[in-house]
């Protein structure tokens, strides 16, 4: 700093050139400074221990133990198909409310429409492990919703949510609807509501106002949506644990019990890289084919 | 190898080692390319490894340690007698007294909900050789416990100061395979693994491990996500006894399970949760741990539930207290630990909690608070925790359990894929 101080007091031009020069990575320098810190280091640790060998107690070393990988795939692969299965659904139900729920607050709520999203959002404000935890107890077999069904013979009495598939998936899409709702709901906003009258002005029904109007301007809404839900509900390992039963785990689950009660930290780290490159490779798929940019272009 | 007993463990020698030995300068790093820096790099990678000269280390802490007046106390939840003062604060009668008879002040937290999780916590901590801010801690014997003392992370106690321990402690506690001369622990409490049922779920008679195969309860059985607890009474179940089992055998007993899944009679593995989908009605008939049935029924309206010992075998663990290494107030600790095998102290606790007690004379001072109590109310619960079996059991409910199989590393992570293939499914 002090060179540059005498720098520019005797040839200011060239300290502003200077300064030019350095502004964008000066900018640049807490973003990526974080980045590194928090992501490529953590990353980097993440690859070269999933490639170690030994034990707990006489340590890990690195050994190229490329076998990792070959063990945990093949030991876990299920759980990879769980992940992806229930997530993927969760994403798709998580749409199929919060898309009218936003198209409904934004054209009909009228002036009440932060009272309506306020309502909708409140119950986040809680743990979402305490929402959870209040869907076991509302859900159980002799609960409160399922109890009286059941004492007036109107489902059988072996009908049961918790510990299913269709209880991990709900569980999942209603933990992240607001990350769905949200985004979905600010590209709705956006829109200019003179283009949907310009539309009904030339005989557009109000189906074609939406499926040829209001669903095309708002996609960027519903990518950024359906990547803020999709990331974390198929790498989710809470909701399994809590609603799921035996023949339901995700690869999360897997992850979190090879780190913490096996400590086996190579295979769980193999897991993991793997896992991180599957949802890499997939939402480069997703990119390619729905990216917004191209969709943009093909309209 | 000797090590300087007054070398610090902050001062590592292998650092020292460092600073007085040629280091690559930053001319020759320069010059010996990027691929060997890196290849150096990737070669100084690995976790952990090191493991301490134990005895040196250990006479260092007792020679040294003098009394703190502090004691910061690691326990589970619901795992002490409480009492409530005019305030309406919680306090614990047991160490109240122990304050008052030594002048350690307690600072009594309940951190621990699950040993690996807890485990994962600590290990860090440990592995970096710094104090983790307990001078006890009580951990189950399993994979944590033998890992803690393989690593050398635990204080080793001194059994001079352990009088009570040694005068008071039963049969069954002196001599524990996994921890043979009570070298780093001692026990806190123990309980059993074995079966839970609702009795007005469920009219006949329940008495064996295959009562958790019964079709007739399909969709409602629990069982316990930590490897330990459901492939040992698995084992036991099928008629092996753990300690003499081979991974052939885990695996035969892992293909039972699956089969039970697959089946659809399995609800599922649960953690700590079992207790609540059992008095729920999620599950009728579920893997059980002795003392939470007790206390479920206690605190509940719910008093339906029934603890037993299936006729092929039930398994005991203990949960015992050490002292972690780098704690700051080890004479505290090691008072304490001592503290608790008073036969006094002890019936105070099993009064209130009902678990195994560790000091079996206990049990005549059971007898005489009943004897001496106030209302017959409180005489009949008190007689009844002096007759328990899941307080002071006989020598015969004993040779009918077995403990966890003992596994050492290698082993624990065959063990642990070969159920988690099953349980993690």
């Amino acid at each position: 700093m002090a060179v540059a101080g005498r720098i520019a007091v005797r040839r200011p031009a060239l300290a502003m050139r200077l300064g030019r020069a350095l502004a964008p990575y000066l900018l640049v320098l807490p973003g990526s400074t974080w980045l590194i810190l928090f992501f490529l280091f953590p990353l980097l640790t993440l690859a070269i221990t999933s490639l170690m060998s030994g034990d707990f107690v006489s340590g890990f070393q690195l050994t190229w133990n490329f076998g990792n990988y070959t063990y945990g795939l093949a030991l876990y692969a299920t759980q990879y198909t769980h992940s992806v299965e229930y997530g993927v659904s969760a994403t798709l139900i998580a749409f199929l409310f919060a898309y009218p729920t936003a198209y409904w607050i934004t054209f009909h709520a009228g002036p009440r429409k932060s009272a309506y999203l306020l309502v909708l959002l409140l119950p986040f404000f809680v743990s979402f492990v305490l929402r959870t935890l209040s869907w076991e107890t509302l859900m159980g077999d002799d609960g409160p919703l399922l109890g009286p069904l059941k004492s007036a013979h109107l489902i059988p009495s072996d009908f049961r949510v918790l510990a299913t598939p269709i209880a991990v998936t709900f569980g999942l899409a209603y933990t992240f609807f607001p990350y769905m709702l949200l985004p979905i709901y600010a590209s709705l906003e956006k829109i200019d509501k003179r283009l949907v009258e310009a539309a009904e002005d030339l005989y557009a029904s109000r189906f074609e106002v939406v499926r040829r109007v209001i669903f095309p301007l708002s996609i960027p809404g519903v990518f950024a949506g359906v990547l803020l839900t999709g990331i974390p509900t198929t790498a989710d390992f809470v909701n399994q644990t809590l609603l799921g039963g035996a023949g339901t785990t995700m690869i999360g689950r897997v992850i979190e019990q090879q780190f913490e009660v096996s400590a086996n930290y190579p295979l769980a780290s193999a897991l993991a890289f793997v896992f991180m490159l599957g949802l890499l490779a997939m939402l480069l798929a997703y990119q390619r084919l729905f990216g917004t940019e191209e969709l943009m272009r093909a309209r | 190898m000797t090590r300087d007993r007054d070398l610090p463990e902050s001062l590592d020698a292998a650092w020292l080692r460092g600073l007085t030995q040629t280091r690559i300068t930053r001319r020759t790093a320069l010059a010996g390319a990027g691929a060997l820096s890196l290849s150096a790099f990737l070669a100084a990678c690995g976790i952990g490894g090191t493991q301490q000269n134990a005895v040196s280390h250990q006479n260092w802490v007792w020679d040294k340690a003098t009394k703190a007046g502090t004691l910061d106390f690691a326990n589970w939840p619901l795992y002490i007698d409480t009492a409530e003062d005019s305030a309406g604060n919680t306090t614990y009668p047991s160490l109240v007294e122990f304050t008052k008879q030594t002048g350690i002040k307690v600072n009594y937290s309940e951190p621990i909900q699950d040993n690996a999780e807890f485990f994962a916590k600590i290990a860090p901590q440990l592995q970096a050789g710094s104090a983790i801010g307990y001078d006890i801690i009580v951990v189950t014997n399993g994979i944590q416990l033998t890992n803690l003392m393989a690593k050398h992370w635990l204080t080793e106690l001194d059994p001079t100061k352990l009088s009570n321990f040694f005068q008071n402690g039963s049969k069954r506690v002196l001599n524990r395979s996994f921890d043979a001369g009570n070298r780093f622990t001692i026990p806190w409490q123990s309980g059993f693994t074995g079966i839970a049922y609702n009795t007005k779920k469920i009219s006949r008679e329940i008495n064996s491990y295959n009562d958790l195969y019964d079709p007739a309860f399909k969709g409602k059985v629990g069982m316990f996500t930590n490897t330990q607890d459901t492939g040992n009474l698995t084992l036991l179940g099928m008629g092996i006894k753990p300690q003499n089992s081979k991974p052939s055998d885990w695996q035969k007993a892992a293909n039972k399970l699956k089969g039970l899944r697959d089946s659809g009679i399995l609800r599922k593995f649960y953690d700590q949760s079992y207790i609540k989908a059992l008095s729920a009605g999620d599950t009728v008939i579920s893997m059980a741990w002795s003392g939470d049935v007790y206390q479920a029924n206690l605190s509940a309206e719910n008093t339906d539930l029934k603890f037993l010992l299936p006729k092929e075998g039930g398994v005991i663990w203990t949960d015992n207290m050490c002292i972690p290494l780098g704690a700051a107030h080890p004479l505290d600790a090691i008072t304490y630990m001592n503290y608790v095998y008073d036969p006094k102290v002890a019936a105070q606790l099993a009064e209130a909690i009902n678990y195994i007690t560790p000091v079996s004379t206990a049990k005549a001072v059971v007898e005489q608070d009943a004897a001496a109590a106030p209302d017959a109310a409180t005489r009949d619960s008190l007689q009844a925790t002096a007759n328990s079996s899941a307080v002071f059991p006989s020598d015969a409910d004993l040779a009918n359990t077995s403990y966890y199989r003992e596994l050492n590393p290698t082993e624990s992570t065959q063990w642990n894929d070969i159920f988690n293939a099953v349980i993690l499914s």
